[in-house]
């Protein structure tokens, strides 16, 4: 029987197919029973992949399936992406251990603290205003040495009610001390977040890893994404080899108030707090070497030599190239350098990229220009910035527009 | 594992302070301790900077005595004098965000099942009435919809008593504090009535008037959460300083609140109640045989 053959598809209001949960097949616990733990390396850089054609969503959900997850926690925040009830789906075949849906965003990124400190490796994934709700949580993961993956579909800050892609919240990410790798693309969202997960574990790093991608143009939408085969997956997380004592009463010594209240008024409290907040911005700099060895570096540069030079993060990236090839066309020689990892942010690639530049373009999706104020306080000269195109609001951003920038310098003041 | 990772090593004894040798060795990690024994071994509370003649403080060190895996157990707070004295004491501490102690339990105690399969972690969340029931609210609810395996304790002073004295959702109607100048306006928030309506699976109220009571309690809520579900504990602690109770006159308010309004109360839901007869019934029979 052709099951499905001539029934109506049923969509919400946001024009996704609405489809009931399917229950997991003997076939699909198999699956997760089989898979065997593989070298980072060779996951990441080595197993043969093959090529499918998958959103987004589907893309982190492939990611999930082979990064051994422990526990994750979600929550609708309608309309967000499918992902987190897709990674439930993973939990009801035995990919996951744990998976329930919190109260909100706040339980859910408290929740996340809670379970990184038991020892295990977690996840949530999250956008727009519920990133908002959870943004004090997330903001002290850092502080806490928390290593977890958080996957943010950005989908705009609300007032005036907004569903819409723009990657505004990111913004608010920047200062967080949480790393934030920003991907382009479907392909990138699969390799970004498998990474993100021993990027963040590793010792001197133990850090929290935020994933950022842009809602709708890359989560609802299908690409191509080489993935290797379902049956390997990472090793567990190895949390006694971690910078700081898990909250489990296994390791020595167990007085361990290691989220004891250090903000009394004396010049050791200040001096500690001090060093600890330091410490987390020079372990974000130490995870430089593992982003280089599994990412392929912080950031891609395309023409190098160039004296236009595009500068971009996200689904800008995607529209950038396409502006490249089509200057190229006209005889305009124009280069890009893609930013993949925003914190730590790749300074020192930035200012090499761009030394030689005489005009600067930074294309983003969103109102404030975030990107193009961390390139400004980076490079040498920065009048040479233009800081946009920008689009927002669930604006696309057609390639015409990075090349009416690229021609002239349409509205600069 | 847990237990051998506080013994002191051989060759190291010399080297430990003497004060943690003597916890290891006489505290309540590896002998059962009795309410009446304490002042006579080194306690996992000893040091702390609570006001003097705080009912919260004798609380505290009576529940963390009577906890039935010491040497397993972590303990969750937030904002609020509780936090003072048990951020001091000799277990491990999660002091995260304002409001955030269910979720943040919820979290760690599914991690630790995850991790520990065949023994037993618990995980107790030790927080005010503001945490619990202000600002932590949804948490708490949402910790017992879903039956997340962990005790959480109020410590009810009816005050948000580390902020200087404002009011909070458990503080009486008509009390005059920081932000009630007109006398609170609506009544005492029933925690008790919501744990119910929720689920929760032991529920006490409790004064700190008998201390063996509090022991008793306590850890009949952590192993019942252990096995059955979530479990409440809610302790009147009074706030001596903002309720200008006279020091020595502590332990006289508590039996006056006791008498009038916070007498000893327990619930069991039959899940509950069945666990713990049977759990009992075991203990007594194990018992048996090693007092002939």
């Amino acid at each position: 029987m052709s099951e499905g053959l001539g029934e109506e598809v049923k969509t919400n209001p946001q024009g996704d197919v609405i489809t009931a949960a399917p229950a997991p097949t003997k076939e699909a616990k198999k699956g997760a029973a089989a898979q065997r733990v593989v070298d980072p390396d060779y996951l990441f850089l080595q197993a043969p992949r093959e090529k499918t054609f998958i959103t987004g969503s589907e893309a982190a959900k492939e990611a999930i399936r082979r990064a051994n997850v422990d526990v994750a926690i979600s929550y609708p925040i309608t309309p967000q992406s499918e992902t987190m009830q897709q990674v439930g789906y993973l939990y009801a075949e035995g990919y996951v251990k744990d998976y329930y849906r919190g109260e909100e965003e706040y339980g859910v990124m408290s929740a996340i603290a809670g379970a990184s400190r038991s020892g295990v490796r977690c996840l949530s994934a999250t956008a727009g205003p519920g990133l908002m709700r959870g943004l004090e949580v997330i903001s002290s993961w850092p502080g806490g040495r928390l290593p977890a993956v958080l996957l943010i579909m950005c989908r705009v800050i609300n007032a005036p009610l907004a569903i819409q892609p723009d990657n505004v919240e990111l913004s608010y990410m920047l200062n967080t001390g949480c790393l934030l790798f920003h991907a382009e693309n479907q392909q990138d969202f699969y390799d970004y977040a498998l990474a993100a997960f021993m990027i963040g574990e590793k010792p001197e790093v133990t850090l929290p890893v935020a994933v950022a991608v842009d809602g709708f143009f890359v989560t609802h939408a299908r690409g191509w994404v080489s993935l290797p085969a379902a049956d390997i997956k990472l090793p567990p997380r190895d949390c006694y080899h971690e910078a700081v004592p898990m909250m489990d009463n296994e390791n020595p010594p167990i007085r361990i108030s290691r989220d004891a209240p250090i903000q009394k008024s004396n010049f050791i409290s200040y001096q500690m707090h001090a060093s600890w907040q330091q410490e987390i911005w020079a372990a974000q700099e130490r995870s430089r070497k593992w982003i280089e060895r599994w990412l392929g570096g912080l950031v891609e540069v395309v023409n190098p030599k160039a004296k236009i030079m595009i500068v971009a993060s996200g689904a800008a990236v995607s529209q950038s190239r396409e502006a490249v090839r089509q200057a190229a066309e006209q005889g305009i020689e124009v280069g890009l350098v893609k930013i993949k990892s925003v914190r730590p942010f790749p300074a020192e690639e930035v200012r090499a990229a761009l030394d030689h530049a005489e005009k600067i373009l930074v294309p983003e999706f969103n109102y404030v220009g975030w990107l193009a104020k961390e390139v400004k306080s980076t490079i040498r000269g920065s009048e040479r910035v233009i800081s946009g195109p920008r689009v927002f609001g669930g604006m696309s951003m057609p390639t015409e527009l990075i090349l009416e920038y690229i021609m002239g310098t349409p509205n600069r003041r | 594992m847990a237990l051998e990772t506080i013994r002191v090593s051989p060759g190291f004894q010399k080297f430990l302070p003497k004060e943690y040798q003597d916890l290891v060795e006489n505290g309540p990690f590896t002998k059962e301790r009795k309410v009446s024994e304490l002042g006579s071994f080194k306690e996992i509370l000893e040091e702390h900077p609570m006001c003097a003649g705080c009912a919260m403080t004798l609380f505290i060190r009576v529940t963390l005595l009577a906890l039935p895996s010491v040497e397993n157990s972590v303990i969750i707070g937030t904002a609020g004098c509780g936090r003072l004295a048990l951020s001091q004491a000799a277990i491990p501490f999660v002091y995260g965000n304002y409001g955030d102690t269910n979720a943040v339990a919820s979290g760690l105690k599914r991690g630790l099942s995850v991790r520990f399969k065949d023994k037993p972690k618990d995980v107790i969340v030790m927080a005010g009435d503001g945490g619990l029931a202000d600002i932590g609210f949804s948490a708490v609810m949402h910790s017992w919809f879903r039956k997340e395996k962990f005790t959480t304790i109020m410590l009810d002073n009816e005050v948000y008593g580390n902020t200087g004295g404002q009011e909070s959702g458990m503080t009486q109607k008509g009390m005059v504090l920081k932000m009630a100048p007109n006398g609170k306006k609506f009544e005492k928030m029933d925690m008790i009535g919501l744990a119910k309506t929720s689920g929760v699976a032991y529920i006490a109220r409790i004064a700190p008037t008998n201390p063996t009571r509090v022991a008793n309690t306590v850890r009949k809520a952590v192993l019942i959460a252990r096995e059955v579900g979530p479990t409440y504990i809610q302790a009147y602690t009074s706030c001596n300083i903002e309720y200008a109770i006279p020091t020595p006159k502590v332990m006289d308010d508590a039996r006056e609140v006791e008498k009038d309004r916070y007498g000893f109360m327990e619930y069991m839901t039959d899940d509950a109640k069945a666990y713990w007869e049977k759990s009992e019934a075991d203990r007594r029979k194990l018992k048996a045989p090693q007092t002939k």
